[in-house]
Formats: structure tokens, C-alpha cells, sequence
């Protein structure tokens, strides 16, 4: 690997992500425009925003999930282009949560959660076991390890979906709005462990429209609107002082 | 306010359970309904008894020819006569036991791989696929010191188990790579499966066999012979490969996209991807119709007849030309109409276990 693949853009400063200048377009539709962000290690950000405005593409960029047609995106000093190489050791690097848990319904839990550990970390069975059940411990579902995901209530299935994620042991985590999907007894659940991952210190993006769990867990919130990022402020300022129109009418409607 | 008192739990109505709740749900619950009970139980009584009384109760089953049938029924006699050759077709009969031998073991390794619980399954798989066509094709056609028997003196029920098995283990693995070809977003790989399937689908498979057996030689240099069986064995397993693929892609279509995308960002590989988490979902979804697809292949292996090759069918056919035996074809008919329904019809149950067995509750 050469010096210049794995240099960081911004050397220096400790940057988990760095999007510089990033278009996407749907055919002729403009998803995404000049985006620019910039994550610092064990930063926590929310993004919100309403329907459409392109908060699921965003995120999906940043694990080459969907490609970015303009601009730069450095993980941790790796830049997101073609090359495979990079693809994989960027995908390594990142854990993603799906709104529809995208568990592998023909695989029991700790199989979803030994599956990549064992086929792309190379991991002996017994340690991606134990691994796993120590993830499976920490979202307080040690008990339901060898039952099917189709067996599972949505909140449990999605604390699995974390746990998977996780045993591949990140640096960073991308959720698309975890709780959704999930009647409203669930969510609480799924937050605690999001709450409990974030105090310990994992850089996290978060698509969410649960504003008490932005509150509370939130370094930095933005707030995109038809594919723009139009304002990004600490949570304390953002609810209570937005800045612009379209901000503070996203904010008078889901609070 | 009055105490709640609970409900007790009551016996359902008479008119709901036993037999005459059960007639009355699925035989009588409409005029049509009972009309059509009516018809369907005149038939039976009308027609069973005699098909009974051919078959089995009138039917002669000693003596060895056909003056030992005498009591009007069917005459099996004729059928045990020419048992062996509707097995082996003109194969040596002092080398039978290397057919059953061949077989057998093909018994023994499918039921190993089948049966639940049974040890080290990864190695009996690859000795399956490996090393048992090695010795199959050993025993079927000599070498290592067993004598030649050449494919022309293959025939009957041992020639369609071979036809049939060799076209299976072709046709899912090639359908397989067809159906991922096509779905692939590559383009010429997904031009080349797309053009190969469609014109496997577009011909008849009677005009597959034609073509292999009569045209191809006259395009081939003289002194390349290609034996008959195999052509024909390449055709059939071609014809069905592009129909699996059509059945298998519709399995992975019919897959939501977050499975891939899952797979993508916890980092798999397009293959592992692919073996690990889309095709054992894909393939589940669609066992009945892959089943079909065999199914379907087992009965076409009759076809091979217009190329003269001896299958079960042929061979039965022939027998009926015999002067000694003339006038029975019905019994042997039926034979060979039994014979391949025993074999579609445990293809069949196989893939209803299979399905219940895979079933992980409930699909979100
Ligand atoms: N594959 C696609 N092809 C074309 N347009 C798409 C595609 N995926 C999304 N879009 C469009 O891009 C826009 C942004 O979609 P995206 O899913 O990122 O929105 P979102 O902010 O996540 O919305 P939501 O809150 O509803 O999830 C939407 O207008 C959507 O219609
Ligand atoms: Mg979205």
C-alpha cells in the first residue's frame, strides 16, 4: 500500500470521517449537493431532516452502499473510490443498523453475528462465538443466541442487528433511523443501547427523528433539507435557537 | 357491581368436529359443492372395483408365458419375464451387480447427505461430487480390469437414473451461475447468460436431441465421434440448466435488497455474499420450483427414445414387438407409468419435508 492511498486528507487532525465537496444524482435528479462534513473521532452527530431530503443516501455514501459521483470521502485517512481494496477495509471499519434490521432470517442469532467475523476477519469459530456473546450480553439478549431472527419481537431484532455490527468491531457506527420501524414500547430498548454505546465512546451517525435521544447523546446536530446540509449546531442551540426558516419549521412539526 | 363471573369453556358444537362436521365443512358446504361429492363418489364406485379387479385381484402373476394368463386380468407375467432388461436395457447380465453396485452406493451417499444428524456431511459432499462419478463411470461403462460395456448396450431404468442424474447435477449448478450471470451488472456476462437462456428456452428439447444426435456430427471432423449418450446428456442438461436459471432467479429477485446491503457493509465479499446469506434464501424460496424443474427433467429423459437411445419407456415399447407377447402393452404401460411415478412422486414429498424443515419462522 503506498504512502499516498492511506495519507489523510487533513493530516494532523484526527478525523474519523472527512466529505468534501460530495454530489450524488438519482439519473437526472440532484440527491445530494456539496456536502461537506467533518466527524472527529468519538464525535456523535444526528442527522434530521424531512422525508426525502436525502439523509439515507448520505450515510449509505459513506460505506459505498451508493456512490458518490463528485467529491471527496476520507475514513480514517482512506479515500472512498473505486478501488476495492478500499471499499473492504472501509466496510470493515464502519458497522451500519438498518430501520428494517436486515437480519439473515436463514441464520440463527449467533450465527448473523459469527457470519462475518469468521468469513472476512478470519476468525476461529470459538472466538467469534465468544465475541459474539459478549456483544449479545451487552443488548441484554444473551438468552435468545440460538433462536431464528423471524422468532424475535422488532426490538430484540434490532439489538441483534447492533450486536452483528459490532462483533466486527468498528470504529465507527452508521444508524438509519433504528427505531422506525418499532412500535413504541420497543424504542426505548433499542435507545438504552445506543445511549450505553455512545457513552463509551464510539463515533456515531445517527439518522433519527427521536429528539430526546439527540438531546441527550448528541455532539452536533444537522439538519438537511433537498439534499443540503443547511445547518449544524451543538443540540442545546439547535432546538432551542435554530437558525434558518426552513429549521425552525421542520422543528415546529415533530416536536 | 355485579362480580365478573368467568365464561367456563364449552364443547364446540357437534355440528363443527367429527366425521359429520368435517363432511359437512369440506364436502357439502355448498349445493355445487355437494353435487360435485356426489359425482366424484359415483365415479369412484363406478370405476375403482374394475381397475381393482385388472390389477390386482384377477390379475396372473405365476408361470413364465403367456398361456400361465388365463383370468382376464392384467397379465404380469409378461412384465416379470422382461424385468431384467427393463432394468439393465442389453447390458451383460454376468455384470449387473456393477449397475446395482453404482447405484447402491449412490443410494447410500444421497440418503448419508439426506438423512438429519449423520457425521461428517462436508466429506461425503465432496466425495459425491469428487470422486463418486470417477467410480460410477467406472463401474457403468470398465476399465481398472472390469470389461468395456459400450453405452449402446445401456438401457431400461438404469439408463434413465443416469440420464436423469447426470442432467440434475449439471442443470442446478449451471442454472445457478446462469441466473446470477443475468442478474449480474456486469455486461457481457449478463449478455452471454441471457442470450444462452433464451435460446435453450426458444427450441423444444426434442429438437435439442434431433440436433445433438443428426446435425452436429455433420458439422464435426470424421474422427471425432462423440458418443451418442453423451450428446444426448449434454443436451438435456443444457435445455434444463436455462430453465433452472429462470426458476432460481426468480428465487433471488423475490429477495428484499437489504439482505445484499447487509452483506455489503458488514464487508462480505460478492461471493461470499452470494453462497453465505442470497443463494440459501433464493434456493429455499424457490424448492418447489427447482423440484418441478427435476421433476420435469426426469419425465423428458424419455425423449431420448427419438434418438434411439433404450431408456425405460423405449425398452418397455420394444418389448411389445415381441411375437410371443403381442397384446399387452397395457400392462407394460403401466409398469413404466408406475415406475416413473414412484420416482417424481418421492422427488416430490422430498421437497415438502425439505421446505417444512427450513422454515425459520415467520418472513418479515
Ligand atoms: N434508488 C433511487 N433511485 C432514484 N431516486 C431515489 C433512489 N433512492 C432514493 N431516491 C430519492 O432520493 C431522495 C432521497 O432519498 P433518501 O432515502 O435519502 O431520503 P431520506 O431523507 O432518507 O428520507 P426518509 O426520511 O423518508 O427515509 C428521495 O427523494 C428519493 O425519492
Ligand atoms: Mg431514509
Amino acid at each position: 500500500m503506498t504512502q499516498a492511498m492511506t495519507q489523510p486528507a487533513t493530516a494532523g487532525e484526527d478525523l474519523a470521517i472527512e466529505v468534501k465537496g460530495m454530489h450524488k444524482w438519482y439519473g437526472d435528479f440532484h440527491v445530494l449537493k456539496d456536502i461537506n462534513l467533518n466527524v472527529k473521532r468519538r464525535e456523535r452527530i444526528i442527522i434530521c431532516g424531512p422525508s426525502g431530503c436525502g439523509k439515507s443516501t448520505l450515510i449509505r455514501c459513506l460505506n459505498r452502499l451508493e456512490v458518490h459521483q463528485r467529491g471527496e470521502i476520507w475514513i480514517d485517512g482512506i479515500e472512498l473510490n473505486d478501488d476495492l481494496k478500499h471499499i473492504e477495509k472501509i466496510r470493515r471499519d464502519i458497522g451500519m443498523v438498518f430501520q428494517q434490521f436486515n437480519l439473515f432470517p436463514h441464520l440463527t442469532v449467533m450465527e448473523n453475528c459469527c457470519l462475518a467475523p469468521i468469513w472476512v476477519l478470519k476468525k476461529p469459530r470459538r472466538e467469534a462465538e465468544e465475541t459474539a456473546m459478549h456483544y449479545l450480553e451487552r443488548v441484554k439478549i444473551p438468552d435468545q443466541a440460538d433462536k431464528y431472527p423471524g422468532q424475535l419481537s422488532g426490538g430484540q431484532q434490532q439489538r441483534v442487528a447492533i450486536a452483528r455490527s459490532l462483533c466486527m468491531n468498528p470504529n465507527i457506527m452508521l444508524f438509519d433511523e433504528p427505531t422506525s420501524a418499532l412500535d413504541p414500547e420497543m424504542i426505548k430498548e433499542v435507545l438504552d443501547v445506543m445511549v450505553d454505546l455512545a457513552n463509551e465512546g464510539m463515533t456515531m451517525l445517527c439518522v433519527t427523528h427521536e429528539m430526546g435521544f439527540a438531546k441527550t447523546v448528541a455532539d452536533r446536530v444537522i439538519f438537511m433539507d433537498s439534499g443540503e446540509i443547511i445547518e449544524e449546531n451543538d443540540p442545546e442551540s439547535f432546538f432551542s435557537n435554530p437558525q434558518s426558516d426552513r429549521t425552525k419549521l421542520f422543528l415546529s412539526q415533530i416536536l | 357491581m355485579s362480580v365478573h363471573t368467568p365464561h367456563p369453556d364449552l364443547p364446540p358444537p357437534s355440528t363443527s368436529v367429527g366425521i359429520i362436521g368435517w363432511a359437512r365443512k369440506n364436502l357439502f358446504s355448498s349445493p355445487l359443492n355437494s353435487v360435485l361429492t356426489l359425482g366424484a363418489l359415483y365415479l369412484v364406485v363406478r370405476f375403482l372395483p374394475p381397475v381393482i379387479n385388472w390389477a390386482i385381484l384377477d390379475a396372473n402373476w405365476a408361470g413364465s408365458t403367456r398361456d400361465a394368463c388365463t383370468d382376464g386380468g392384467a397379465c404380469w407375467v409378461f412384465v416379470k419375464v422382461r424385468l431384467t432388461q427393463f432394468m439393465f436395457g442389453f447390458y451383460p447380465a454376468d455384470q449387473y451387480w456393477r449397475v446395482i453396485l453404482a447405484f447402491g452406493l449412490l443410494g447410500v451417499l444421497i440418503a448419508w447427505l439426506l438423512i438429519e444428524k449423520t457425521p461428517k456431511k462436508s466429506w461425503v459432499a465432496a466425495f459425491t461430487i469428487l470422486v463418486y462419478p470417477i467410480i460410477a463411470f467406472v463401474l457403468f461403462y470398465g476399465g481398472l480390469g472390469l470389461p468395456v460395456v459400450e453405452t449402446n448396450k445401456w438401457g431400461g431404468l438404469m439408463l434413465t437414473l443416469i440420464l436423469a442424474t447426470i442432467g440434475m447435477f449439471f442443470a442446478l449448478p449451471f442454472g445457478i451461475i446462469l441466473a446470477l450471470g443475468r442478474r449480474s451488472s456486469m455486461p457481457i456476462p449478463r449478455a452471454l447468460s441471457v442470450v444462452f437462456i433464451e435460446l435453450w428456452r426458444g427450441v423444444p428439447l426434442i429438437t435439442v436431441l434431433f440436433m445433438s444426435s443428426v446435425m452436429l456430427p455433420l458439422f464435426m471432423p470424421e474422427d471425432l465421434r462423440i458418443d451418442k449418450l453423451v450428446r444426448a446428456l449434454v443436451g438435456i442438461s443444457l435445455f434444463q440448466s436455462a430453465y433452472m436459471a429462470e426458476v432460481i432467479r426468480g428465487g433471488l429477485q423475490a429477495l428484499p435488497k437489504g439482505q445484499s446491503e447487509a452483506a455489503d457493509a458488514l464487508g462480505l465479499s460478492y461471493w461470499q455474499a452470494m453462497f453465505l446469506v442470497i443463494l440459501p434464501q433464493a434456493l429455499k424460496t424457490v424448492i418447489p420450483g427447482i423440484v418441478n424443474t427435476f421433476i420435469e427433467l426426469f419425465k423428458d429423459t424419455t425423449l431420448v427414445l427419438i434418438i434411439g437411445l433404450m431408456d425405460l419407456l423405449s425398452i418397455v415399447q420394444s418389448a411389445f414387438a415381441d411375437p410371443k407377447w403381442l397384446g399387452f402393452s397395457v400392462e407394460g404401460y403401466v409398469f413404466a407409468g408406475l415406475v416413473y411415478w414412484i420416482f417424481c412422486f418421492s422427488m416430490s414429498r422430498y421437497s415438502q419435508h425439505l421446505e417444512r424443515k427450513l422454515h425459520t419462522g415467520h418472513k418479515r
